[in-house]
């Protein structure tokens, strides 16, 4: 059956018939269709159910307030839940299928919820799952977890694709409706960049759908010659279908564009992100319709009467055949007269006033449509659809009934400025009773980064109730912009409109006044919720007297909808329960974005490989091509082993830890931190950020050296080269070059601003390979072109020269305890150096190994690691390394907080080597157990392990910790737990595993 | 988002190209420092509602450290200048005394 | 060395804009005081320049400078002489406080070209590519990294990036040229 009345549906292409299907079943619409406007077209009102109690649920609104019909759109990997059908345009191929339900829409099981609504009070969570306490993770819990949530979770990655745009203007005007475009008439015309945009795909709002007449022709016509001028002006852009989403600080603003969601077959992004500057922003965003309340206001059938307009005039669709309009304002006139007019049924307009006069209902007594004055809905008949209402006097308890037959009922109970984008950012609002709305307050806009006001508000949005003042405050509100934004406004001609005149609207929260408690309990506030007016009036009882509070407690305005239809009615039944005035209560506050926005669009191009940045090194591309298992350090790959075969990455590590202590081990060190600092005052500069003296290091020699924070612990460490009496080089830890390089830049900066010193970052400019094993020195030598003797380049040295035609830096520093060189060539060349290497040093074993079998050659000789050994908490005393902090120097950073008295304890847990007696490798982290428990019945600790590792030299497990007293415990065993409860016994031993004496770097 | 003009490379930079370096125009106490002095650099930081002269730095930018007054209730940025003074320029003083005339001054 | 490769040794992708790795560009970081006559003297004699304005860039037959910061300046010019240059600014440099430094290999070059390549930038840096004017540079981030980039041509952008992130941005270049993203904001 279609619901289609001929003629009609201004947004309809009827020569294109659109193919779709909802529940499995294909249905028809047209291009032009929304998603709900096409189901209602084919008779199905039934969309959803609701939240708590499951209860049928039918389209309410027809826009970005809609509520209830929610549907999982799409399938597979471009499937998404919670879309509203008010909001999705029609596309050939849509699939829909209704969601909240089991087995199906048409009987949900769930529905049980609604018979026992009596026993899920507001707040029913809080007051039942108290107690008893064991019950919430055996019964509670398990049973909310398989009732919770709406919609289904997508399984599978996302097909489309995201991205951003940042744009910067001088005027932003959210809203295509009258206002917006006058606005941006106002503001182009003055010169201003104007971007102005709409969230549907069409321009006009309101006006066109309830045929205003602007200067002397209807407003349609009006708007197609207005946004063909803007089209022509250079300096405003207009756009479709992006909604403003949110407004930050500074005149920030986000806007969600929908570029492929109605056509998703076309290679462009499925959304945009619109990270917007704009000097001056206008929200131009309408009214939202509110709805009444009354019993069985949430019966499919029950609908704002604005939207059942709209489903009318913009989709030719026929709502109901007999629908009864309930109203408190002249606003509902216009829905009976637009029905009535096109050959629909209207069997009363139910006013909740006494005596009405107005035009429109002389209008609509004119056509023959009965008014009852002064009465209300005191009930809705029907299940799964509407099929009648019982009407009562307005000042009465609905008790007595008169039925009237119908299958729709519009209702308005007035409109309320959209005003979430003013409010984002603090704009504030003030209480206008003549409309029972919250209206922005110009005085008290969103102040920018010079304390302007940067918001202003235009058309309805401002609370500008008819067309001819509509369109004049939202010239003035353009001008305004404009010249905010530094553009003197032109004396331009407001396009004029007749306001229409209206009869005072009355406030009218709950229908009837008097309505007993067993039709307050039906009457809903919250659609999507289930939060009815007896919640907010139990949890006022209950002592909630704050609004965020009974928010929170009853859940009214926490749907994805965030009660854009409640939240008034909500408030004022608060304030009536409360006793109080509704500003007394105020509002809940406005967060962004204005409705959910797609979390593709927030990560933007952020996914799959280019989530985040991954630094490669010269040489990576061999890496891969090798088998590497990578690991991230800080952003940068590094290889952590090169597995062969069948290998697992532990024989691997074996085997690479094994090759470059007998014979040559090759590793890609090009992740090293480089920074050349240099300048007269060079030296004194090192000294102060270095615990140990650089200032006289020798040129041609390198230095260990530690960095600390004021607070005195170790941030970072590195081998120090001086160049010349003028220039260091100064090596980072991998991960901590830039952090380094900014530590330097900031003292320089902040602190010494006199010194003269010069930092320069050259991590990148060099490939760095370090040479590793008693054959290191053969390789080098079968390169040729340097002397890298004993004599000429000993332990601690560097020099500059040539190895195999490369021009190269080498250091003779070592890590692993090996004869070892650190070798330094230009970046582009690091890959051809590596090869050079691999090739000369075929004969002599070479292999290349990753940063675990460093790890392990660092362990084996006791030396620490950045990270491992410190966490941010430890100082380099607790390590053992006072033989690197200068008791010469007057001061270093971190100096003077070291002699703090908990730094200088001697009860802080030191550095030792740890060996389990059956050799076994220790876990990581594990704690030293000591005796007795603290106050909370936990296990004292005396120690932990930092470092913890299979020892292919030694055969064993070795580790490093911190333990109390323990460089004076040497020999003890101490005990280490395990997670399971377990413990393992470690003797305390010197934390050097492998060559103490150090002979084997020193060859 | 924040938006800073840069005083050195004269960018209005949005926060996403700042880092942020907490309270300005401290004094750094290092070696021989009494602990009252030690603690009060280490430490104690002003939480104004109101006027507050702070460190940032055009990290995605130029990489210069520079000082900012802005208001931590509205927000509203008072003026930017130069890292390499001991404390605000007294226009940058006398601006914001105007525009907040209950403002107790700059110490 | 002829056995000197950049980053990603010249890739490119057509989308609405061109996206292509330049291959190896010289370049050097000066730093110093840009009043000093020994600085303005050697930067003439390295680049035939003279110190740019404010975020601008000077160009000459011998060389580009592109300003950094108020005490950094980027010298441009080709690969091979990189090495010789910085040395002979390092001498000129001896008697006065300034740094020169060979930044060659530290860096991947990339240009967008066609109607479309501010459009392509716009997507990952907050920068208002409609008012960027030719011959400005602007320092920034590109989506995660930081970067520079000047209008190098009516229709082309030059961008340059640290070396280690070259295939990151190249893909995030990628992704932004793809063509049926553009966006029709900026022309």
């Amino acid at each position: 059956m279609s619901n289609r009345i001929d003629g009609m549906g201004r947004l309809l292409n009827r020569d294109t018939p659109v193919s779709f299907t909802f529940n499995g079943k294909t249905l028809s619409g047209y291009q032009g269709d929304t998603l709900a406007s096409a189901l209602l077209a084919n008779d199905q009102m039934l969309m959803g159910r609701s939240f708590k109690y499951h209860r049928a649920r039918g389209v309410v609104a027809s826009g970005a307030e809609e509520p209830n019909a929610l549907v999982n759109m799409g399938e597979g990997a471009r499937f998404e839940p919670n879309q509203r059908v008010t909001t999705t345009e029609l596309f050939d191929g849509l699939t829909a299928k209704s969601q909240n339900h089991w087995p199906n829409l048409n009987f949900d099981v769930g529905v049980i919820n609604n018979y026992v609504s009596k026993f899920l009070p507001a707040g029913f969570y809080y007051k039942t799952f108290m107690f008893p306490r064991f019950a919430w993770k055996h019964v509670f819990e398990p049973i909310v977890r398989h009732s919770a949530g709406l919609g289904k979770p997508p399984t599978e990655a996302d097909t489309d694709r995201y991205e951003h745009f940042y744009a910067f203007v001088d005027v932003l005007i959210v809203g295509g409706g009258i206002a917006g475009v006058q606005a941006a008439l106002a503001a182009g015309q003055s010169g201003a960049k104007v971007l102005l945009v709409e969230q549907t795909a069409h321009w006009g709002g309101r006006a066109v759908v309830d045929g205003a007449i602007i200067d002397g022709k209807p407003a349609e016509e009006w708007l197609i010659e207005t946004l063909q001028t803007l089209e022509n002006m250079d300096n405003v852009t207009i756009r479709t279908r992006i909604m403003g989403a949110g407004v930050y600080d500074h005149g920030y603003a986000l806007g969600y564009e929908r570029i492929t969601d109605h056509a998703p077959e076309t290679n462009a992004p499925r959304h945009r992100l619109w990270r917007i500057r704009a000097k001056q922003i206008i929200t131009a965003t309408g009214a939202i319709e509110r709805p009444l309340s009354f019993a069985g206001n949430d019966i499919p059938g029950v609908m704002l009467a604005s939207a059942v307009r709209d489903y009318l005039v913009n989709w030719g669709i026929a709502v109901g055949q007999r629908t009864v309009v309930v109203t408190n304002n002249d606003d509902g006139y216009r829905t009976a007269i637009a029905l009535k007019q096109a050959g629909l049924e209207v069997p009363a307009v139910i006013d909740v006033r006494e005596q009405v006069q107005s035009n429109l209902a002389k209008q609509a007594r004119a056509l023959g449509i009965e008014i009852r004055e002064g009465r209300a809905i005191a009930s809705v008949k029907g299940g799964k659809r509407v099929t009648g209402v019982g009407v009562s006097i307005m000042q009465g308890t609905g008790g007595a009934q008169e039925e009237i037959k119908c299958d729709c009922v519009a209702m308005s109970g007035g409109w309320s400025p959209v005003v979430h984008l003013w409010s984002h950012c603090g704009g504030k609002l003030n209480w206008i009773e003549e409309h029972a709305h919250f209206a922005p307050d110009p005085k008290r806009p969103p102040l920018g980064d010079e304390g302007q006001g940067f918001v202003i508000t235009a058309g309805i949005a401002s609370g500008a109730m008819e067309t001819g003042t509509v369109l004049q405050n939202a010239d003035a509100a353009g001008k305004s912009a404009a010249k905010a934004a530094g553009f003197a406004s032109k004396r331009t001609r407001v396009a004029k409109a007749d306001d229409v005149a209206t009869q005072v609207m009355l406030p009218a929260w709950i229908l009837p006044t008097n309505a007993l408690p067993e039709l307050r309990a039906k009457m809903w506030l919250d659609f999507q919720n289930d939060v009815k007016v007896s919640d907010i009036q139990l949890a006022a009882r209950e002592g909630y007297e704050s609004v965020e509070h009974t928010k929170r407690y009853t859940t009214l305005g926490m749907a994805t909808d965030q009660g854009k239809l409640s939240n008034i009615n909500g408030l004022a039944v608060l304030s009536d329960a409360l006793g109080q005035e509704i500003p007394q209560t105020g509002t809940t506050t406005f967060r962004p974005p204005y409705t959910p926005i797609s979390m593709g669009a927030i990560a933007g191009e952020a996914r799959g490989e280019i989530f985040q940045p991954l630094r490669q090194t010269p040489i990576h591309q061999w890496h891969v091509g090798h088998n590497a298992y990578m690991e991230p350090v800080g952003l940068w790959h590094r290889p952590y082993c090169y597995p062969r075969g069948e290998e697992t990455h532990q024989e691997a590590v074996t085997r690479e830890v094994n090759n470059t202590r007998q014979k040559l081990g090759l590793l890609d060190a090009s992740t090293l931190g480089k920074l050349i600092v240099k300048g007269p005052d060079a030296g004194k500069f090192l000294d102060m950020l270095y615990t140990n003296m650089m200032s006289n290091l020798k040129p041609g020699r390198c230095r260990y050296g530690l960095m600390c924070s004021e607070n005195g612990f170790l941030v970072d460490d590195g081998v120090v080269a001086r160049i010349d009496e003028d220039t260091f080089l100064c090596h980072t830890t991998s991960g901590g070059a830039e952090r380094i390089h900014g530590w330097m830049e900031e003292w320089l900066q902040t602190e010494w601003w006199d010194w003269q010193v010069y930092v320069a970052n050259v991590t990148e400019q060099f490939a760095q390979v370090a040479v590793v094993g008693p054959n290191a020195r053969k390789v080098l030598e079968k390169l040729g072109g340097m002397d890298v003797s004993k004599d000429a380049l000993s332990f601690m040295g560097w020099a500059d020269g040539i190895l195999g035609g490369f021009d190269v830096r080498v250091y003779r520093i070592s890590f692993s305890g090996e004869l070892s060189y650190e070798i330094a060539v230009p970046a582009s060349q690091g890959r051809a150096f590596w090869d050079a290497l691999h090739a000369a040093g075929a004969e002599f074993g070479a292999m290349a190994y990753g940063t675990e079998a460093l790890h392990i050659m660092r362990a084996e000789k006791g030396f620490i690691m950045i990270g491992d050994e410190t966490d941010g908490t430890i100082i380099p005393q607790d390590l053992g390394l006072n033989w690197a902090i200068s008791k010469k120097k007057d001061d270093f950073l971190g100096k003077r907080a070291q002699q703090r008295s908990h730094m200088a304890s001697k009860d802080r847990w030191q550095l030792v080597g740890l060996e389990t007696l059956d050799g076994s490798v220790l876990p990581d982290g594990a704690y030293a157990l000591a005796e007795g428990e603290n106050a909370n019945g936990q296990r004292n600790t005396q120690g932990r392990v930092t470092s913890t590792y299979h020892s292919p030299t030694l055969f064993r497990g070795i580790a490093m910790g911190l333990v109390l007293h323990g460089p004076d415990r040497m020999g003890e065993v101490i005990e280490f737990g395990n997670i399971d409860g377990t413990t393992i016994s470690a003797k305390i031993v010197d934390p050097v595993f492998y060559d103490k004496e150090g002979i084997k770097q020193n060859v | 988002m924040l938006i800073f003009e840069c005083p050195y490379c004269g960018v209005k930079a949005e926060e996403t190209e700042l880092h942020a370096g907490g309270e300005a125009h401290l004094t750094r106490h290092g070696a021989g420092a009494s602990d009252d002095d030690l603690k009060s650099y280490l430490f104690m930081r002003k939480n104004p509602k109101g006027v507050h002269f702070e460190r940032w730095q055009h990290a995605n930018g130029c990489g210069k450290w520079f000082h900012a007054a802005r208001c931590t209730m509205t927000l509203e940025v008072f003026g930017t200048y130069s890292a390499q003074t001991f404390e605000p320029p007294a226009e940058l003083v006398k601006k914001i005394k105007k525009k907040r005339p209950d403002w107790e001054g700059w110490t | 060395m002829s056995n000197a490769v950049s980053a990603l040794e010249g890739a490119s992708y057509q989308g609405f804009a061109q996206v292509r790795e330049m291959g190896l560009q010289g370049m050097i970081t000066l730093r110093g005081d840009f009043d000093n006559a020994i600085f303005k003297k050697t930067l003439k004699l390295i680049s035939g320049c003279n110190v740019p304005a404010l975020r601008e860039l000077n160009h000459s037959k011998s060389g580009t400078v592109v300003w950094m910061s108020p005490d950094e300046l980027l010298v441009l010019c080709a690969y091979d002489k990189a090495q010789v240059v910085t040395e002979k600014a390092v001498k000129q440099f001896a008697k006065t406080h300034s740094m020169a430094v060979n930044v060659s290999d530290a860096r991947a070059v990339f240009t967008i070209t066609g109607n479309g390549a501010r459009e392509v930038i716009a997507k990952l840096a907050p920068v208002d590519m409609a008012a960027f004017k030719k011959n400005e540079i602007r320092r920034t981030r590109l989506a995660q990294v930081p970067a520079a980039f000047w209008v190098s041509d009516d229709d082309q952008i030059t961008i340059v990036v640290f070396r280690s992130v070259a295939q990151y941005v190249f893909d995030l270049l990628k992704t932004a040229a793809a063509k049926g993203g553009e966006v029709g904001f900026i022309y």
